[in-house]
């Protein structure tokens, strides 16, 4: 199926400026001036939760975080507690599933191919576990899911850890609500990787348009 | 009296569980307005209200297991 869609690029930029845009391409999406749209971006520190989180998975007090200068947001997207910080990719689509398949699982599945596809094109091996809604390179997790559907058009969607610079954050909660160890790109290849070069395999590659 | 239903989510999804209601028992509501929001897995999933009228009755609230087919609640149509 040829896609008509749109990529939108915004760099490092704060979590409720995302937001806005993807609402703003939401309703773009719904007005059908294009079938699917998709966000990159990077976030300044964050602590997202989502409709099933618990605050008591956030493991540190307000002041702590105040002090390392991440802010908490709650957001409407499936999930519980997680992390976003400048060194992960986010790929926010905003796709119009009824041009594709209406079915929720199946996308969430079709995420999870494209973070293990672009993992496999730097010689990370990404496995899904299943009933973990996720992406896992041995026992730790290296790319999260949390998506929300709106009269079958998406939002939210991935992250891929690729720095390993913020991974230590990840301690400050329970990811998920579950004991897990987050990991990364950098941290797996003990090497530096460019989040550059992350979204540019997804594109070139076509990793994540519905097919 | 309509009856607001848990629509097919995707061929393996049998259940979601009802996650918020944007609207209160007695609200009016007008037709497509977002109404409840069920979640499955990683993912919400918003249920339209299928008329415009008066939410009489909540049926099964927030934290609870619905089947695809089940009733969530009911409008009196105006």
């Amino acid at each position: 199926m040829k896609t008509t869609y749109r990529i939108f690029d915004l760099g490092l930029t704060g979590l409720d400026k995302g937001l806005a845009f993807q609402k703003e391409i939401f309703q773009r999406v719904k007005d059908d001036e294009f079938k699917a749209a998709l966000i990159f971006c990077r976030h300044h520190p964050v602590i997202t939760l989502g409709r099933s989180a618990r605050k008591e998975n956030i493991l540190v007090d307000s002041a702590e975080l105040e002090q390392r200068r991440i802010s908490i947001c709650r957001i409407e997207r499936g999930g519980d507690v997680t992390y976003h910080g400048p060194g992960q990719l986010m790929v926010y689509p905003v796709f119009n599933l009824a041009y594709f398949k209406k079915d929720i699982h199946f996308f969430l599945r079709k995420l999870e191919g494209t973070a293990i596809k672009a993992l496999e094109a730097f010689g990370i091996k990404g496995e899904r576990i299943e009933g973990k809604t996720g992406v896992w390179a041995g026992p730790d997790k290296i790319a999260s899911i949390g998506i929300a559907v709106k009269q079958w058009v998406s939002f939210h969607g991935l992250a891929i850890n690729v720095k390993k610079d913020d991974l230590g954050n990840f301690t400050l909660i329970k990811p998920c609500g579950m004991d897990i160890m987050m990991t990364s790109m950098e941290t797996i290849l003990g090497k530096n990787v460019e989040i550059d070069a992350v979204k540019e395999v997804i594109v070139r590659e076509d990793l994540i348009w519905p097919k | 009296m309509a009856k607001v239903i848990l629509p097919e989510l995707g061929e393996t999804i049998e259940k979601a569980t009802v996650s918020y209601w944007y609207f209160q028992e007695g609200a009016k509501v007008k037709e497509k307005d977002e109404l409840v929001e069920v979640t499955t897995d990683k993912a919400t999933f918003n249920v339209p209200a299928p008329c415009s009228g008066v939410l009489v009755e909540i049926l099964l609230k927030e934290g609870d297991s619905a089947n695809v087919g089940d009733a969530l609640a009911v409008i009196e149509e105006e």
